[in-house]
């Protein structure tokens, strides 16, 4: 199918706009998307000056961190696609070489091995996967006779398992799971086939109990806790339980701003981290919490028109690499938080108090906009 | 463009296949937000609620008690009481001693304590600390410790009043004397209230009063601070130079029954709740019996006038100073002669006042002295009172007649002992006894014949002039009367030899009387034991400094010239 004959393309593009170049288009910004990201950054600040306890010096933290992520943002949206092909091998050996650093010589955060202090600011490698996977997936496929043969996907799956092992092994198993998904997400959108995805499902089916029997205690607490979270109220079970009561009882309106007793009062845990959603819940109802979720359907959405609209396999891959990754993100914390997936504590995006995570997902959408603002002009 | 512009062939339907997922996902986020939220709401509202909002009880404030000026004599000041979960606590040395150095307490009573209650969730570190010094224990926001508000009891002049006033429990709940009495009326109700509260269970808000704490009511005592001080320390100057067990004073206001001091002497600090025992805490003026001895005479002398057989001025033969009766010798100290009725009084001749009570009704005396209320409660209320004994006996045998006249064979309380004699003060009107300030005038009931009450109480001014048995308790410019009385103490086997109770009761000012005051002192060991000696000049101490207290003029203008 052609471009042209793509009926997304004909809804959101008429004839007319195709060669007329805005300021904005110049500037490498895609409109739809940075007031996407503008109105959820403000809505999150909203929601973290109440789950922060009220404290403008920790409001403020954030803002800072807002403000470089958004230079990073627009700067990266300056870079031409052509630049991350040549460079994603590069990017790609760097995270992973970091990954091993950690393993080596990285701090210890909260009873695991994930942090890199380089002086300034610590970080953690991990996060630059979650760009540097699909890119360097998007960048092998780009010249393969698409979609792959089955020795491409080997190929890809070893490219994905290293990193995703490495972090399993910090333990992180959240973000190992998260950088497992946004490879094969890549390699799905590639077009590889259903039989073999089945048969891996069920290879994955068959490894499970190896799984288990390797994963750490907390990790299987973790999951026997989200199967049954009364199994453990006081102890693993709490977090859901208490997030649960918070959303609950926040009601179709929510208590209203900075009235969230569940917050305020200590009782939900990670209240200004990977728990921020149960805040909103409770102070602003489920209105409040369908509006942010429209927002991030909305920015799912608009990356994977851009996605679409892309004119080459890497930039199409990687377009709606990111995308996913963004979207599973938020599914995986959202679902957490609601109790319909286990505790893995991953932050929501945007909205939760702290500092890498936030800076990839403002890097990659500086790529989607770097992507959507370096079309090649279709001329006919 | 990238590379050699390779067609892209991935499969487009893979896209809106991922589209369509994602807007699946969401609608299951969505739907499970519906079901916790609108479904699910009632039942994790509640259990939101059961984690933040508590039910507390507010202590309510404690009434005051005052003296009859508002002088106060118990006064509620809040305090706060710390406590620890320790199930919370981090039970490490830094928070053990930063504790420990602000309340004052050894680090390893605390941590003793703390390992005692590990599977507790509540114990107390420090009770009732002031304010200022939970403050600082507060600032220090440890976790699992936690701050009770609550009242605490204070007693201004500890020792003075402690046995009447009594006092309350850590839980300020009355358990003595008037805290007691009238703990209901002091005590309030407490309040409830509805709290939020955070994870460490500190009290975030107060949502609503359920109930209010309604304040206790004030109590007007009808007890004098003035006259209380004086006669409290007059007491213990005399018990101790006599070196004296214990002793007690009762003033009493003649026209109103209301008890103006009642001190005891040995007392204790009420403040202090460690020195609190049960001697030193009875309030002795209604809880201890004596035999009264020769106050008695005064109401056989009223019950011979009353019989209309003698007057004051009767003569009776009291040689060779002593009698048989019925087998039983009666003694007097010595041979007084031939004495009339008031020297009988005068002298406390146990001869005379024998041979007068043998000639009269036998149960009229006993009627008399069960009239003034001897062998009954006076109806002060007081817990713990008690009514002494006054037997009936249906044949009065003479010896049993005789040692009743003068004063053996009965027991009294001192409190009894100041009513009877304030019925004699009030021309024989007996007015209800009480330790609460009146309010309007008291409503008497006359006991006793006006004009005989009269008489005697002119006869026992010669008690404290030359020739009687208390010149010591004399006060200048005022005519008092009053009557000795020594008895001995009975013990385990009968009366024992050398332990006597001295006793004085003295009316003042005889033409007008005002105040009775009745002074018993137990077991005076510094050799004096006459209560002529030893208690008449406590009398004189409290009964003069009553009197210049409640300004009341003096009417013995001729006093230097007759001493």
């Amino acid at each position: 199918m052609k471009l042209e004959q793509n009926p997304w393309f004909s809804i959101v593009t008429k004839p007319e706009q195709i060669n007329q170049q805005t300021l904005w288009q110049k500037m490498h910004v895609d409109v739809p998307l940075l007031f996407g990201i503008t109105l959820l950054t403000a809505i999150g600040l909203i929601i973290l000056y109440s789950a922060g306890g009220k404290d403008m010096h920790f409001l403020m933290r954030q803002v800072g961190r807002f403000a470089l992520a958004y230079g990073i943002m627009f700067g990266l949206a300056q870079v031409p696609p052509s630049s991350f092909y040549r460079w994603a091998p590069w990017i790609f050996g760097f995270g992973t070489i970091m990954l091993i650093a950690v393993l080596i010589i990285g701090d210890i955060g909260k009873g695991a091995q994930r942090w890199l202090d380089i002086g300034i600011i610590r970080f953690q490698p991990s996060e630059i996967l979650k760009v540097a996977i699909p890119m360097f997936i998007a960048w092998f496929l780009h010249d393969k006779v698409l979609p792959p043969s089955f020795s491409v996907i080997l190929i890809c799956a070893a490219i994905i398992g290293v990193p995703v092992l490495l972090t399993a092994k910090q333990p992180d198993l959240g973000t190992a799971l998260m950088l497992a998904f946004t490879g094969i997400s890549v390699l799905f959108l590639s077009g590889f086939s259903w039989r073999l995805m089945i048969l891996m499902a069920a290879a994955i089916g068959g490894v499970l109990p190896l799984v288990w029997s390797h994963m750490h205690d907390y990790q299987r607490q973790r999951v026997l806790t989200f199967l049954n979270p009364e199994r453990d109220p006081l102890g693993a079970g709490y977090h859901i339980i208490q997030s649960k009561i918070a959303i609950g009882s926040g009601g179709t309106f929510g208590k209203g701003w900075l009235n969230g007793t569940q917050s305020h009062l200590h009782f939900l845990p990670e209240h200004a981290t990977d728990f921020i959603f149960a805040v909103a819940g409770e102070e602003f109802g489920i209105i409040g919490a369908c509006i942010i979720l429209a927002v991030y359907l909305f920015i799912v959405l608009r990356g994977m028109y851009i996605a679409i609209r892309a004119q080459d396999t890497f930039t199409r891959l990687l377009a709606g690499g990111i995308s996913l990754t963004f979207f599973f993100s938020i599914f995986v914390n959202i679902g957490m938080v609601i109790g319909i997936l286990p505790v893995v504590g991953l932050p929501l995006p945007l909205i939760s108090y702290g500092g890498t995570s936030m800076l990839t997902v403002m890097a990659s959408f500086g790529i989607l906009m770097s992507i959507q603002t370096h079309r090649k002009l279709v001329s006919k | 463009m990238i590379g050699d512009g390779t067609q892209y062939k991935c499969a487009w339907w893979r896209f809106y296949f991922v589209i369509i997922a994602i807007g699946l996902l969401i609608t299951a986020l969505f739907g499970r937000m519906v079901q916790l939220s609108i479904v699910q709401r009632p039942f994790l509202m509640q259990q939101g609620d059961a984690r933040t909002l508590r039910t507390i009880s507010m202590p309510a404030l404690r009434g005051m008690v005052t003296d009859r000026q508002g002088y106060p004599l118990a006064i509620t000041t809040p305090v706060t009481s710390i406590w620890i979960n320790p199930q919370e606590f981090v039970s490490n040395e830094t928070n053990i001693q930063r504790v420990a150095k602000i309340i004052h307490e050894k680090p390893s009573i605390i941590r003793k304590r703390l390992a005692h209650n590990k599977n507790k969730e509540f114990i107390y570190i420090k009770r009732q600390l002031p304010p200022r010094q939970t403050d600082k224990v507060k600032a220090l926001k440890i976790p699992g410790v936690h701050f009770l508000p609550e009242y605490r009891r204070y007693y201004p002049d500890g020792a003075v009043f402690a046995q009447a006033m009594g006092f309350t429990n850590i839980d300020d709940k009355g358990q003595e004397g008037i805290e007691l009495e009238f703990d209901r009326w002091l005590a309030g109700k407490p309040g409830k209230e509805r709290v939020l509260k955070d994870r460490l269970g500190h009290v975030v808000a107060v949502m609503d009063t359920i109930q209010k704490a309604e304040p206790g009511h004030k109590l007007q005592l009808s007890l004098d601070h003035h006259i209380q001080f004086l006669a409290y320390g007059a007491l213990k100057k005399a018990v101790r130079e006599n070196k004296a067990q214990s002793g007690s004073v009762v003033v009493m206001d003649v026209h109103s029954g209301e008890v103006l001091a009642m001190a005891n002497y040995p007392s204790f600090n009420p403040n202090i709740r460690p020195k609190r025992s049960g001697s030193q805490y009875r309030n002795r003026a209604v809880t201890d019996v004596f035999e009264p001895g020769s106050t008695v005479k005064a109401f056989s002398v009223a019950n011979a006038l009353m019989s209309g057989k003698y007057t004051p001025h009767t003569k009776i033969n009291t040689s060779p100073g002593w009698m048989m009766v019925a087998g039983n010798t009666v003694r007097d100290h010595r041979d007084y002669g031939t004495l009339d009725v008031m020297s009988i009084l005068q002298r406390s001749s146990n001869v005379g006042i024998t041979k007068i009570t043998l000639d009269t009704k036998p149960d009229s005396l006993w009627q008399l002295l069960h009239t003034v209320g001897l062998g009954e409660r006076t109806g002060s209320g007081f817990p713990g009172e008690v009514s002494g004994s006054l037997y009936h006996h249906r044949i009065w045998a003479p010896f049993t007649l005789a040692t009743l006249s003068f004063g053996y064979g009965l027991s009294v309380t001192s409190l009894q002992l100041a009513e009877a004699y304030s019925i004699i003060a009030a021309d024989g009107v007996k007015y209800p006894v009480t330790l609460v300030k009146r309010t309007g005038d008291a409503q008497g009931k006359s006991v006793m014949n006006p004009k005989v009450a009269r008489q005697v109480l002119s006869m026992m001014e010669s008690v404290l002039q030359k020739g009687g048995t208390a010149t010591r308790a004399k006060i200048p410019g005022y005519k008092v009367s009053g009557k000795t009385g020594t008895s001995r103490i009975v013990g385990p086997h009968g009366y024992e030899k050398n332990h006597h109770i001295a006793i004085f009761v003295g009316v003042a000012p005889a033409s007008d009387p005002q105040l009775v005051v009745a002074v018993d002192i137990k077991d005076p060991k510094a050799g004096k034991f006459y209560g002529g000696l030893v208690a008449a000049p406590v009398f004189k101490t409290v009964m003069g400094g009553a009197l210049r207290v409640l300004d009341i003029p003096p009417d013995d203008f001729g006093a230097e010239a007759r001493v």
